[in-house]
This record gives C-alpha cells, sequence and structure tokens, in this order.
C-alpha cells in the first residue's frame, strides 16, 4: 500500500460500496447481482452508482429469488466468474440455504478441489434497527457450523472495505455480514487505493490484562463503552475484535486469554450453539490451566428477535456488558 | 355464504366501507410512521383495497388466507379489527400477536388469517397446506394465497401450486400485480406477458383481471371459489393493480415517475366503485362522504387506542416458545426483571 496515498472519511457502507468499486474496477469477473442493487443502488444504498458505471452486465438485478440467485452465483463461481451476490437482509438468506450449504460450502472438497466457489454472499445482518425477526436476527453461527464456508463481520469502514477486497479475491466463498446498525453510525478514514485487511485475523481494539472481551460487528462499540468505562473504575480489559468468525483466530484468542485469565464474550446471536460457546471451548481445550473465572457470555436470548419495546431488552448494551465483565473479574 | 354479498345494496356498500377502512387504515399509519410513532417497517395497501376486499367478500367466513409482507389490507377484509391491528403495528400487548409480530406478522386463528409474511413467497405453500387440511376433514373450506408479482418468482411459491394442482386441493392463488417488487418493475422479473400464464404450467385454469375493479375481483374469485368445493382444483388469478404510495413508507420511488401513479390513481378501486353505487343511486355522495367521515374515525379511535394500550413486559419475550417450556427459558424467565422493580437486566444469563 503506497503511503501516499489518499484517505476518505466514510460511513461503513459506504466503505461496502467502495470495496465493491474497488474490485470491479480492478477485474472484470467480479459481479455484483442481487434485488434492486441496480437501478436502485440496494435498499441500503450499498451498491449506489455501480450499475451506472459497470452496467447491466456487472451490476444485475435479480428476480426475487434468493435459491436463484445464489444458485446461479455457483454456476458462475465454478466457470470463471467472482460473483457477489447481495442478500437483502440476513433473514432472506433461508430460501438460499440449501444452496448455501449443500454446493456454495461444499463444491471445492466434494470435487477433490476440481471446482472451486469463489463468491462472496453479502448481508445486512444484526439488530437495533426498531424492526422484529428476519429484520433484525444475528445467526452467523449457521454458517460458522458449515465447514467450507468462511464467514467475516467487520465493524469498522476501514477493516469493511479492507476485508471484502480480501474476501472477493479470496479462492474459496466468503459469507460477509454487514452489522447494518452502524452502517452510517460514524465515519473512519478509508484509504482511496485498493488494500487487503487479512481473513482469519482477529484485531485488539484495547489492550488490557485483567479479562479478555472477545466480540465482533456492532458488538464492538458498547464493548469498548464499557471498557473505557471500566478503565476509570479501576479494571483492565483487553478488548479483542474477532472480524472472522469463521475460521477463529485461535491465536489471538489463546494469547490473550493465557495472558488475563478470564474471558466474556459479547455478541447478539442467541446464546444457544453461538460462536461465544466455541470460544469457550476454545479456551477451555487450549488454556484451562490459566483459567481464574467461569467464561460469561453477554449475548441475545433464544427466543425469535423481538419487536420494538423488546428490543432494548435483548440487545446487550454498555450497562450489561460491564455487569458481565464485572461478574467475571470479581469471581 | 359469501362473507359480503356484493349483488345486495347493502354489500355493496359494506365493500366500500372495508375498502375505505383500509385506506384510512393505512394512511394513518403513514402518518404515525413519518412522526416516528410507529418503528419498523410499514408496507401500505394503498391502491390495492379493490383485491383484497373483493376476494373475501366471496370467500365464505370459515375461509383460510394467508397474506405477505403487505398485509394490512387483506386483514381488514377478512374482518380483523382495526384497533388490535394498530396496536400490533405499535408492537403493544393488546396486538393480535400481543406485540410480537408488528405490522409484517398480523395473524389471527379465528378470522382464518395464516399471518401476513416478511418472508415474500412464503404464504403460498401455507395455503397449500390449509387447503390439505380441509379436504382431509371433509370441511367446506378453500385456502386463498395472496402474493406479489415479486413473489412469483420465488421457487416455494411454485412448489406449492404444484403440490396443490397435483392434489386438487380447494386453493386459489392470487397474484397481486402491482407491477412492480420493489423498484423492480414486474417485466424485469418475469418473461411472461401476464403473470396469470403461470396456471398452464400447472394445468389449472388461470385468469387476468382487472385489480382496480372490486366486482371483477369478486367474480373471479367467487368462480375459483366454486370450482375449488367441487373438487375441482386450484386456480391462479392475476389482479392487476398498484400501489399508490412506496414500496415502504420513506421510500423514495427513483424507479417510477409521477405520470404513471396519476395514471393509475384515477382508476382509484375506491372512488370508482363509490361513483358507481351514486350512479346507480345505491348511495348519494353526500351518503359516501359521510361513511367516508365516519371511518376516519373508526381509524382514529384505533389509533388513539394504540398509542395508549400497555407495553409487553420484558419477561413475555419468553412466552410461547414452546407448549412446555425449556430450561434455558424459564432460567431466563424468572431473572430478567430486577427486584426494585427498576430498569430490567438480562445479565444472569
Ligand atoms: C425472501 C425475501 N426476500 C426479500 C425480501 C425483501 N422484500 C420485501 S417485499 C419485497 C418485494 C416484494 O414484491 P412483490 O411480491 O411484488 O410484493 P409487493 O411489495 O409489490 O406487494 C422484497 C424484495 C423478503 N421480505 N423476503
Ligand atoms: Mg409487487
Amino acid at each position: 500500500m503506497s503511503t501516499t496515498s489518499q484517505t476518505q472519511n466514510l460511513t461503513l457502507v459506504q466503505a461496502v460500496r467502495d470495496g465493491l468499486y474497488t474490485e470491479m474496477s480492478a477485474d472484470e469477473d467480479v459481479i455484483v447481482m442481487g434485488e434492486d442493487v441496480g437501478k436502485n443502488g440496494g435498499v441500503f444504498r450499498a451498491t449506489e452508482g455501480l450499475w451506472e458505471e459497470f452496467g447491466d452486465d456487472r451490476v444485475i438485478d435479480t428476480p426475487l429469488a434468493e435459491s436463484g440467485i445464489v444458485g446461479t452465483a455457483v454456476g458462475m463461481a465454478a466457470y470463471g466468474l467472482k460473483p457477489v451476490p447481495e442478500m437483502q437482509f440476513s433473514g432472506f438468506m433461508y430460501p438460499a440455504f440449501d444452496q448455501i450449504v449443500s454446493h456454495v460450502a461444499r463444491l471445492r472438497n466434494r470435487s477433490r478441489g476440481r471446482f472451486t466457489c469463489p463468491m462472496v454472499i453479502r448481508a445486512p445482518y444484526g439488530g437495533g434497527i426498531r424492526a422484529p425477526e428476519h429484520h433484525s436476527e444475528s445467526k452467523e453461527a449457521f454458517y460458522a457450523h458449515e465447514a467450507g464456508l468462511k464467514v467475516v463481520i467487520p465493524s469498522t469502514p476501514h477493516d469493511t472495505k479492507g476485508l471484502l477486497i480480501s474476501a472477493i479475491r479470496d479462492p474459496d466463498p466468503v459469507i460477509f455480514l454487514e452489522p447494518k446498525l452502524i452502517y452510517r453510525a460514524f465515519r473512519g478514514d478509508v484509504p482511496e487505493a485498493e488494500y487487503t485487511v487479512p481473513i482469519g485475523e482477529a484485531v485488539t481494539r484495547r489492550e488490557g490484562s485483567d479479562v479478555s472481551v472477545f466480540t465482533y460487528g456492532a458488538m464492538s462499540r458498547p464493548t469498548m463503552e464499557a471498557a473505557e468505562e471500566l478503565a476509570e473504575e479501576g479494571v483492565d480489559c483487553e478488548v479483542i475484535d474477532l472480524r472472522t468468525i469463521s475460521p477463529l483466530d485461535r491465536d489471538a484468542i489463546i494469547s490473550s486469554f493465557k495472558k488475563t485469565g478470564r474471558a466474556v464474550v459479547v455478541n447478539e446471536a442467541p446464546k444457544t450453539g453461538s460462536i461465544a460457546a466455541e470460544i469457550t471451548a476454545i479456551v477451555q481445550e487450549e488454556a484451562l490451566l490459566y483459567q481464574e473465572a467461569p467464561v460469561k457470555r453477554v449475548s441475545g436470548f433464544d427466543v425469535p428477535y423481538p419487536l420494538y419495546a423488546l428490543e432494548d431488552y435483548y440487545l446487550p448494551n454498555a450497562a450489561r456488558i460491564k455487569e458481565g465483565i464485572m461478574e467475571t473479574v470479581e469471581f | 355464504m359469501v362473507s359480503i354479498d356484493i349483488e345486495t345494496e347493502d354489500g355493496q356498500k359494506e365493500a366500500l366501507r372495508r375498502m375505505m377502512l383500509i385506506r384510512s387504515f393505512d394512511d394513518t399509519a403513514g402518518t404515525l410512521f413519518a412522526d416516528g410513532e410507529i418503528p419498523g417497517f410499514v408496507h401500505l395497501y394503498i391502491g390495492e383495497e379493490g383485491v383484497g376486499v373483493g376476494a373475501c367478500a366471496a370467500l365464505e367466513p370459515d375461509d383460510y388466507i394467508t397474506s405477505t409482507h403487505r398485509g394490512h389490507g387483506h386483514c381488514i377484509a377478512k374482518g380483523l379489527e382495526p384497533q388490535s391491528m394498530m396496536a400490533e403495528l405499535y408492537g403493544k400487548r393488546d396486538g393480535y400477536c400481543n406485540g410480537k409480530g408488528g405490522s409484517m406478522h398480523i395473524a389471527d386463528v379465528d378470522a382464518g388469517m395464516l399471518g401476513a409474511n416478511g418472508i415474500v413467497g412464503a404464504g403460498p405453500p401455507l395455503a397449500t397446506g390449509a387447503a390439505l387440511s380441509a379436504a382431509q376433514k371433509d370441511e367446506d373450506r378453500v385456502a386463498l394465497a395472496f402474493f406479489g408479482d415479486g413473489a412469483v418468482a420465488q421457487g416455494q411459491v411454485h412448489e406449492a401450486i404444484n403440490l396443490a394442482a397435483t392434489w386438487d386441493l380447494p386453493a386459489i392463488f392470487l397474484v397481486e400485480n402491482n407491477q412492480f417488487g420493489e423498484g423492480t418493475p414486474v417485466e424485469k422479473q418475469h418473461n411472461l406477458e401476464n403473470l396469470s400464464e403461470t396456471a398452464e404450467a400447472y394445468d389449472i385454469p388461470g385468469f387476468t383481471i382487472d385489480g382496480m375493479d372490486i366486482t371483477a375481483v369478486y367474480e373471479a374469485v367467487q368462480e375459483a371459489r366454486e370450482r375449488a368445493r367441487n373438487g375441482d382444483g386450484p386456480t391462479f388469478i392475476e389482479a392487476d393493480t398498484y400501489r399508490f404510495r412506496g414500496h415502504f413508507e420513506g421510500d423514495q420511488q427513483p424507479y417510477r415517475e409521477d405520470d404513471d401513479i396519476q395514471e393509475w390513481q384515477s382508476r382509484c378501486p375506491i372512488d370508482s366503485f363509490a361513483s358507481r353505487l351514486v350512479d346507480a343511486g345505491v348511495m348519494t355522495d353526500d351518503e359516501v362522504e359521510s361513511l367516508r367521515a365516519e371511518v376516519d374515525e373508526e381509524i382514529a379511535a384505533a389509533a388513539e387506542y394504540a398509542q395508549n394500550a400497555d407495553e409487553p413486559d420484558p419477561t413475555e419475550a419468553y412466552d410461547d416458545m414452546y407448549a412446555v417450556s425449556v430450561p434455558e427459558l424459564t432460567m431466563f424467565a424468572g431473572r430478567s426483571v430486577r427486584a426494585d422493580g427498576g430498569s430490567p437486566t438480562n445479565t444472569d444469563q
């Protein structure tokens, strides 16, 4: 990356667009497709202006058919294109679930590497926008459970562009989940030039010695807030933003845990069977003798994502995260 | 017996009133949404009232329907109460789903309304199943699925039609072709001139009708119902219509021209039916206007009721997950409200 390159101050959703634009400019095999992604620029405007720039063949408005979109993308990917299908909301991916699990994830292995499936399935995910169920849920664990897929969840504009470019260049399929709550919540510096952020690498957002707090996506912000408030109260949190939840950055998780001996996982997914359980298992398997306290999960609940009035209780916030951290610290 | 006999004058007035009720409900919902009163997303049915009311009028009260994300009109047409619907839009406890469903998930067992649906294309298979249940139990009921032109591209819609056709089920598939799926025009989504040609693939009757004309819809559905109950299987009806508002409230609508909207607005299903009733001497202009005022009052009262209704308690989030709750939920449920009655905490999970 050249040091003289310009930076722009972008929101997370603008960084998505910028990442798509950058890769589409660099590689004519990259094709964006989905419902209303073309002329209308996508419901969240993540593909704004791409159709004007690259035309009908590169930015395809599809009929309303998720299974058809992803299935078509499999054939495209198998024969030389790099499709980037958009699912309007992650809750609308289920019609395509069969294609994702049965084919996207397994084509390489099933064909013993003769076929590959380089594609990026993008979808806004997560809560906080005052809409129930499909419009707000966090079901990343479904995809992390399926070997053959990579699952990426950025939390800053900078990471978003860099991870998206990595995902598009990745020889394997990537589920790219975008925390829609923070699509426009803040801006960050994003280089104009192309750059990559590696898939599978967590980042330490805050160094600390008392407790390791693992998080990702929209929960990164309230987690940082909780950590800063606790710092004033004398508790030194290490905050790790996982950025990729499959494959997990096991080294980052284990080495932070060995340093602090205490872990809290913050995510907005339902508690049972979420990625938080996987992180808990990793520290048990790899660093049991360093453990000072039970691993705490601050997460959503085992109910469908609730409506309005109940949403505030469902989503972890800084206060709840602090309580979870203190429980671990004071154990 | 049809739900509303629009061969009679009383029936005609009732059909007009239902359409007005829908218009007023959705106008109000749009305003409340713009004012930040109603959260989430609302998809308004304004312009399409003739389809919902015409179809539900021709059904018998015991018949089933499935609905869509644009479901307020279907609900009112099927006889649901505006005040409990409005409470649901507000996420209040007195709503049809106790405030858990919102605009896109209103359902009512008693009315045979199997649910609005946040998933495009998910209704038709449910209708096929409801029709199978009616057939199996020898009940004189049919199931009608409302779905959009966009939904016709979904695989599960075709699976549902194929099953119903193959098994000769008492089902009616009614496409509301409002010319767009979100911002994409119907001709960019389908290779068919008329979506009713879909019927040919399943060897069932298919018709395209004027969805702006309530009587055309009524007659088509009445015939389809007749076929269904005689054991002649499903019918596919395409009602040509138009939504006067954006796809959802807040939609900037870059994809269409004002002229087109006005052209369709001039065919407003409510105004045209009202003037037909006036011409036929069924009602006077004054009676039409006072009916409108009456309906607006009813909806204003429903909105006020909803505003003042209670929010659900946080613990209610865990209700109705299973017939018999599971340990994990029972554990949450006891702990989610602080003993001091203050702000709830959910950290003890
Ligand atoms: C499976 C699924 N994909 C996408 C969406 C997002 N979405 C909601 S409504 C809609 C368009 C529906 O078009 P149509 O079926 O014609 O119904 P209309 O809105 O015109 O009434 C889309 C794409 C969804 N709700 N479900
Ligand atoms: Mg439509």
